[in-house]
């Protein structure tokens, strides 16, 4: 696969931002502990609500007291340098973190009001509602189609082979996918290329129809074509699912983000919309990380 | 080196060169090389030796085997129709009386006592029970008098293979006159024939003249020609021309070989006779254990073998796999689990004896499962190789790459769902590698067998998991111990069976995981 480092985008995050930031001229800066709802909230309520959360690896903890809210049919981008509790976060929402032995979350998170740690939560509903997509493009070493029918298969979605079938197509379509790989589902899905095999990764992750889709730097192993069309892609399912979006390229997170969240060390440096955060950053770690002075 | 760290970032060898393409560098590269050319040269050695030892070891027990795949039958015509044929019950007829008829009648001068036994030795003493099988098969047999090939006994066997008393034969220059048909006789030949100086009686090597249809055994020479005793009569005393009459010389003296000069006679006159064949050894295939060299078959240890590896493959495979899962997919990582995977490795260096006599204790004295019987052994053999699969299941399961499980728990599988929708089909060629790594172990173990009494002397052919039966690799330790050297061919070719069933379990596993390797 092509170097991480390559798939950056060239484009001078700075210009790209002002431009936007000029289209939405309302646009305040949402910041840690903020508890009014942004202007959009009548359109965007919040859907995943998070309080206090706490995550420990054994003894070394990950995230510390963290508080934020992801609204409803936005991308969200999760920014920060490594290992400062992004990923850790986004496997909290789908309780990916419960398949690590040493994981222990404390705190709240509730999805739509509800909180998904509590014990009468089926994990595996919430994973259906939730979808995630992985950094690395991982489609089952199975037909093209049998990647996409597996979900709605086990879930029960699909009343008939024929229902099954349009499903699959639905949401290879909606991926981008279906043009480059109709003449050929029944091929493995891992001989695609690596920009389709996300694709496919994302058709797997719609066909359950969730209503959340995190998704863990799924374009650091595309090249920059890849990547453009994974970008449309989300810019295009945000209108009808939430999405957290982890990445390391600020020009990723200001292109396709409407709400951006900061992270360091464990903790939650500030949180808000997009534009505001990259043209008008409260705090300092947050302005030196998105102007490349660290990280 | 000290050069480097005193100069510091100046990489240059003493003669100014760079520090890769000096003298000295040239000497190490070439030392590097001359290692590496070296380490192959013993790698391929180490793989020629090998290969060396294994064809000789295949060669060895081939060339063994090869004579037990053929037997020497007798055609004999057989009178099916008389008297001696119970028509109410064909089953019950004097088969042995019909099958001595037949010998009396295709040597008629065989009519003495001791001539009548070398007569009769001649032809398998099982040979009655072969008749009476072929009669249960087939009853449209009794009414007509048959020709049917019957098995010769294992000595003549053996001597028409050349594999007992080694002989020449030769045409002796000049005439041969008899001075009578039977008993002493004296042949007058040219000098010279066997030398004056040369020992005759048992203890020496044996000469036999072939004349006029008869057969003499020589007992002296002199210049006038040789005295002999008449083991077949002579048709006639006319002189026979050169090329008439032959001398056949065995080195090995009577005494010192199981087959008589008179039963060579006899066979040597059945076989002018054309009544001698060689054919493929369907008993050997199709029979079970028996003292009887000729009568000796493997069929019974190979349906033996068949019947305790599937006991031993349907409790240690899925016993095995879903323990490996539950170890690698389920169960927590703690003091516990680390202390069931060390027994594990350690039970998997247990010899197997020791299996054996668990079986004897528990199996057997404990919860009463018949002796000798495929099932008691099977579950012996399953203990032995449920660690080996158990190891190898769990390496293939942790080969799986994380990636594929994290995919199906994030589109809501649940654990099961993953494990057997995506990781043990993906994890399933490595267990089949184990699997029937320990199974042809299995296959081959003789000693947890002998604790539980699979060592018996079993002649039918089991019909069942709870029948008394032996296996391959017991019946080739039984017969490599028994004397009679018809035995020693059996245990090659019973070798080769075991080799034979090791190879088609093996392709049947090589199938089987071709069918589930994936690329990922």
């Amino acid at each position: 696969m092509s170097n991480p480092d390559m798939a950056e985008p060239i484009t001078p995050p700075a210009g790209h931002v002002a431009e936007e930031a000029a289209d939405d001229s309302v646009a305040p800066v949402a910041t840690v502990g903020e508890t009014d709802p942004a202007p959009a909230a009548d359109s965007h309520p919040v859907k995943i609500r998070s309080r206090n959360v706490d995550v420990f690896y054994g003894d070394k903890q990950a995230l510390f007291d963290l508080g934020i809210d992801i609204r409803a049919r936005m991308v969200t981008a999760l920014i920060g340098p490594s290992g400062c509790g992004k990923s850790t976060y986004i496997r909290c929402l789908n309780r990916m973190n419960d398949t690590i032995e040493i994981a222990r979350v404390s705190g709240l998170i509730e999805l739509d009001g509800q909180d998904i740690y509590s014990p009468d939560i089926d994990v595996v509903e919430l994973r259906a509602r939730v979808g995630i997509v992985f950094q690395k493009p991982n489609p089952f070493p199975k037909s093209i189609f049998e990647n996409v029918a597996y979900g709605p298969r086990i879930h029960g979605l699909a009343a008939g082979k024929t229902d099954l079938e349009e499903i699959v197509v639905t949401s290879l379509t909606r991926a981008g996918l279906f043009e480059e790989v109709k003449d050929r589902l029944e091929d493995p899905g891992t001989g695609l290329s690596g920009g389709q095999q996300q694709r496919l990764c994302i058709a797997r992750a719609i066909a359950v129809s969730p209503e959340v889709i995190l998704m863990d730097e799924p374009c650091s192993a595309l090249d920059p074509i890849a990547t453009a069309r994974v970008e449309e892609l989300i810019d295009d399912l945000r209108k009808n699912y939430t999405i957290v979006i982890v990445t390391h390229s600020m020009q990723q997170a200001a292109r396709v983000s409407q709400r951006t969240a900061m992270f360091h060390l464990g903790y939650l440096v500030e949180e808000g919309q997009t534009d505001a955060i990259f043209t008008n950053p409260t705090d300092k770690r947050t302005r030196d990380y998105i102007t490349g002075r660290y990280g | 080196m000290t050069n480097i760290a005193q100069s510091g970032i100046a990489r240059t060898g003493p003669d100014g060169l760079s520090i890769h393409t000096s003298g000295d560098a040239r000497k190490r590269l070439a030392r590097r090389y001359a290692a590496e050319r070296r380490f192959r040269r013993l790698g391929l050695g180490a793989v020629l030796l090998a290969m060396g030892f294994l064809l000789l070891l295949l060669s060895t027990v081939v060339g063994k085997a090869i004579p037990a795949f053929t037997y020497t039958y007798a055609v004999l015509p057989l009178d099916l129709a008389g008297d001696k044929i119970n028509h109410d019950d064909p089953l019950r007829s004097n088969f042995d009386a019909i099958v001595k008829a037949a010998i009396a009648e295709a040597l008629p001068f065989a009519a003495g006592r001791k001539q009548r036994r070398a007569a009769r030795g001649l032809i398998s003493s099982g040979a009655a029970v072969i008749l009476r099988d072929m009669v249960a098969d087939d009853r449209a047999l009794i009414g007509a008098p048959r020709a049917i090939g019957l098995p010769v006994s294992d000595t003549l066997d053996l001597y028409f293979k050349q594999l007992t008393a080694p002989r020449r034969s030769r045409e002796p220059q000049g005439s041969a006159t008899p001075s009578a048909t039977s008993d002493k006789i004296h042949i007058a030949v040219e000098d010279g024939v066997i030398g004056s100086d040369e020992q005759f009686g048992r203890d020496a090597p044996s000469h036999l003249v072939f004349i006029n249809g008869g057969v003499v055994k020589i007992t002296g020479a002199d210049g006038e020609g040789l005295q002999g005793d008449v083991l077949v009569p002579l048709q006639s005393t006319v002189p026979a021309a050169q090329g008439d009459w032959r001398l056949v010389t065995i080195n090995q003296a009577e005494s010192a070989r199981k087959i008589s000069d008179r039963e060579i006679a006899y066979a040597e006159i059945l076989n002018g006779m054309g009544l001698i064949e060689r054919r493929f050894n369907a008993i050997f295939f199709t029979r079970g254990a028996s003292r009887e060299p000729e009568m000796a078959g493997v069929w019974g240890a190979v349906v033996g073998s068949f019947f305790t590896m599937l006991v031993t493959l349907a409790l240690s495979f899925p016993l095995g796999v879903a323990s490996a899962v539950y170890l690698e997919e389920v169960a927590p990582k703690n003091r516990w689990t680390q202390l069931i995977e060390v027994n594990i490795n350690n039970l998997a260096a247990v010899p197997s004896i020791v299996f054996g006599l668990l079986g004897l204790a528990v199996f057997l004295n404990f919860f009463g499962l018949p002796r000798s019987a495929p099932v008691a052994g099977g579950m012996v053999l399953a203990l032995m190789t449920l660690p080996t699969i158990i190891i190898a299941s769990r390496a293939a399961l942790g080969a799986v790459p994380p990636s594929i499980r994290e995919g199906a728990l994030g589109i809501g599988a649940s654990r099961m769902q993953t494990v057997f929708h995506h990781v043990l089909p993906l994890a399933m060629p490595g267990i089949l590698t184990g699997t029937i790594l320990g199974v042809a172990r299995a296959l081959g173990e003789t000693a947890p067998l002998l604790m539980i009494g699979m060592v018996a002397f079993i002649v039918d052919i089991p019909g069942g998991a709870l029948q008394p039966a032996t296996v391959l690799p017991v019946q080739i330790y039984m017969w490599a111990d028994f004397p009679e050297p018809g035995f020693q061919q059996k245990t090659a070719a019973a070798i080769l069976v075991l080799l034979g069933f090791l190879v088609v379990m093996n392709a049947f596993a090589v199938v089987m995981r071709r069918r589930f390797e994936r690329r990922w």
